[in-house]
């Protein structure tokens, strides 16, 4: 463990020299565990401890988004509206990491987050039906700069699409004071999968923004090219888009031929994994070297042929000497077929010596 | 026991190429309902079993806080022996083996984890997943046949210092980590020449381990008897005895492994350009199991189905239980002998095996003879 002793910052103070007394004592106590490891099962949720959060609610929100409402540990540093979470869940077992927009105004001592189901989505399947009360959950401090500046503009537009309304919904519950006058054009299938419908047509009838909701089941997609008709000044407008890709590509096309680049600020959620092929390009991100690999060469061999140093052991797949981490992509296990897949950010460790490339594939070393 | 090449009645002469093809392909299908099968109640498993066994720490530590008194010393110890137990045996070994590396937990990872023991995770990994468990019972490639320190096959060579292996045997029981720690250093082979003794990388591993023996010392030894005011001596000696006691349960769980009667041994050129299936094979013949009930499986971390773990070394530990009838029924099928039987015997087994290979073979050939007052004793049971 790292020693609180070494630790410049560590406080100067007689408390906190005690405390870094005790805590060096309890370490050698509890050799070659942590004492974070013991007072994990007791109070998960302490200062010092890792980042995680106890759920507080599961609550529908349409018939295919759930809210959920979190307790975060005292590690939590807080969040802008508009940011977004990741979150690890184990389903099945296995330990899933995923990124999610807060919905909650800062400040308070609960978080939420919405998430719509995603077809074949494990994750939005296990928020749904699996996640309970009391459970706890993996979090990494917020993070990302879809947000309002410190200094509000006169006159916002959002433009969102489906679950796109979720970051949006955090600068509204915070931030619909201090913003004058707001325009929300939402695309959604009908007006009853609306996540949040009710408090944002609740708003419009309040007076606090102008809604225009768009139904795709029975007036087709929204348009961009007609967005002009909508908001007639939306020139005038700093705006804030987030949705499907195609929706944003079609915003920023529109804002580059208008000459308003600087005025649209979108995000980009990131959904879909590419499909799993067969080989690919595998980087080695720390070494610098980027191969062509086929299918079935396992990487730990294409690794070594190509001047790549590679920690290795039995080659069959049983030691584990050999396993790295996959920041993105997926491999295929030569044995059984199966493919394991990372999104971006996590650090699944594979074994090189049974696998091969199946896409393209971000490995640490 | 000899080298299975070398037999009259080779165990596996009957089966040919194909059939041993066939039991690497079923043995894959096995593998591969377990690895899609693998979820949340697993996980719950390997949680609910490490929670157990810290709390069962915790609380026993905290009773040994007043080890003067008898009973307390009793019941400390005792619970402080099952707790070392549990987390060397269906904790450690199983975590470091990656067989739930697939939680993609980083805290009950291979790659993360130290156990309580002497050898750091790093350099046992290394001896004992990568050598022992790619080499199993080859003579000359797998040390755990004797650890270096004794003869436990005919077709190992005789020299006069195995006359006291029982004696060696018996003091590497009782600081069973120590002796793990030693031969995953390969003191005997390090510690041999001047070059080697100077090299950096032992020197650097040496003083890793020296780093964790002292931790380990430390807590046992002096935080915690300390702790404990004037029980001082009685915590010192309560955390020996349950070092101890963990020493010799895992040694003897150990022994059960791959040096009873039955268990067979291969020649090193015999691995050469080896098949999976040949692999396969040669993991169902090289270990043996222990029967018993659902406690002795816990407490010697599934061990008790050695066989099921050589064949499937990274599949969850809570899991061999539920293939092994099916794996005993390749065996069956094939031919093969299962080599199994409760602790005592097997144990008793393989101390027999340590006397008589203390001898050299003829000797021990003809003393067995006299002793049975019939031929010599078979090789194989």
């Amino acid at each position: 463990m790292t020693t609180f002793a070494s630790d410049p910052d560590a406080p100067a103070t007689l408390r906190g020299r005690l405390r870094d007394r005790v805590w060096r004592v309890a370490a050698a106590a509890t050799h070659p565990l942590d004492p974070a490891d013991y007072l994990d099962m007791f109070r998960p949720l302490r200062a010092g401890a890792d980042l995680r959060a106890r759920v507080v609610e599961v609550r529908p929100e349409t018939s295919d988004a759930v809210t959920v409402v979190l307790r975060p540990g005292a590690a939590w540093r807080g969040h802008q509206p508009g940011q977004y979470v990741r979150i690890g869940l184990d389903v099945d077992g296995v330990r899933l990491w995923r990124s999610y927009s807060l919905t909650s105004a800062p400040g308070s001592e609960l978080l939420t987050i919405t998430a719509k189901a995603v077809p074949d989505g494990l994750v939005s399947a296990h928020l749904a039906q699996e996640l309970c009360p009391g459970q706890l959950v993996h979090l990494d401090q917020a993070v990302g700069d879809f947000v309002l500046p410190d200094q509000a503009p006169r006159k916002v537009l959002f433009v969102t699409g489906g679950s796109g309304i979720t970051p949006v919904m955090g600068m509204l519950r915070s931030g619909l004071d201090r913003l004058g006058d707001v325009v929300l054009v939402h695309s959604e299938a009908s007006a009853d999968d609306v996540i949040f419908g009710a408090e944002l047509r609740e708003f419009a009838r309040e007076g606090r923004l102008r809604l225009v909701e768009q139904h795709t089941d029975s007036h087709g997609r929204l348009d961009v090219a007609e967005l002009a008709a909508l908001v007639p000044d939306l020139a005038e407008r700093e705006t804030w888009a987030c949705g499907p890709a195609g929706l944003l590509d079609a915003l920023e096309e529109q804002w580059a031929d208008l000459d308003l680049p600087d005025r649209l600020h979108t995000e980009r959620f990131r959904t879909a994994l590419a499909e799993p092929g067969e080989g690919g390009t595998v980087r080695f991100t720390g070494a610098g070297v980027t191969l062509e690999l086929d299918g079935v060469t396992p990487i730990l061999d294409a690794g070594e042929q190509n001047g790549v140093l590679m920690p290795s052991g039995c080659r069959m797949g049983i030691c584990f000497s050999c396993v790295l981490p996959l920041r993105s992509g997926s491999v295929r296990d030569l044995r059984s077929g199966d493919v394991t897949t990372a999104a971006p950010g996590d650090g699944v460790l594979i074994q090189t010596c049974i696998s091969a490339a199946a896409g393209a594939c971000d490995i640490d070393l | 026991m000899t080298v299975l090449q070398k037999k009259t009645d080779n165990p596996i002469g009957h089966l040919t190429p194909d059939d041993i093809e066939e039991i690497g392909r079923r043995l894959d299908a096995i593998r591969a309902d377990i690895v899609a099968s693998r979820g949340a109640t697993d996980a719950a498993y390997i949680r609910k079993v490490i929670n157990v066994q810290r709390k069962l720490e915790l609380s026993s530590r905290a009773v040994l806080l007043l080890s003067l008194f008898p009973p307390a010393w009793l019941v400390g110890t005792a619970g402080l022996s099952v707790a070392k137990i549990l987390e060397n045996m269906e904790i450690g070994h199983n975590v470091m083996h990656g067989q739930w590396d697939w939680m993609r937990d980083p805290k009950i990872h291979s790659t993360t984890w130290e156990w309580d023991h002497a050898s750091p995770s790093d350099q046992w990994k290394h001896s004992h997943n990568e050598l022992h468990h790619t080499y199993t019972n080859v003579v000359g490639k797998d040390n755990d046949l004797g650890y270096g320190i004794m003869r436990v096959d005919e077709d190992q060579r005789w020299y006069p210092l195995y006359l006291a292996q029982p004696l060696w045997n018996f003091i590497n029981a009782c600081f069973f980590e120590y002796g793990i720690a030693a031969y995953d250093l390969e003191l005997g082979k390090n510690l041999a020449t001047k070059k080697r003794r100077k090299d950096p990388e032992f020197k650097a591993r040496a003083r890793q381990v020296l780093k964790k023996i002292r931790g380990q010392m430390t807590k046992d030894y002096v935080v915690h008897p300390l702790l404990s005011g004037p029980s001082f001596l009685h915590t010192l000696a309560a955390n020996a005895t349950a070092n101890v006691v963990r020493n010799l349960w895992a040694h003897s769980v150990i022994m059960c492994g791959h040096f009873p009667e039955g268990v067979q041994t291969f020649e090193r050129r015999s691995i050469e350009g080896e098949t999976r299936g040949e692999w396969y094979l040669r993991q169902m013949l090289g270990s043996a199991n222990i029967s018993g009930g659902r406690a002795m499986h816990l407490m010697t971390g599934n061990l008790s189905y050695q066989i099921e773990h050589h064949l499937f070394p990274d599949l969850p530990s809570n899991r061999y239980q539920e293939i092994a009838p099916q794996v005993q029924a390749i065996f069956e099928e094939y031919g093969l002998t299962y080599t199994t039987g409760p602790l005592p015997k097997q144990v008793g087994s393989a101390w027999a095996k340590v006397f008589r290979l203390s001898l050299p073979n003829d000797f021990a050939e003809k003393l067995t003879a006299r002793l049975s007052g019939g031929s010599p004793r078979p090789l194989t049971s």
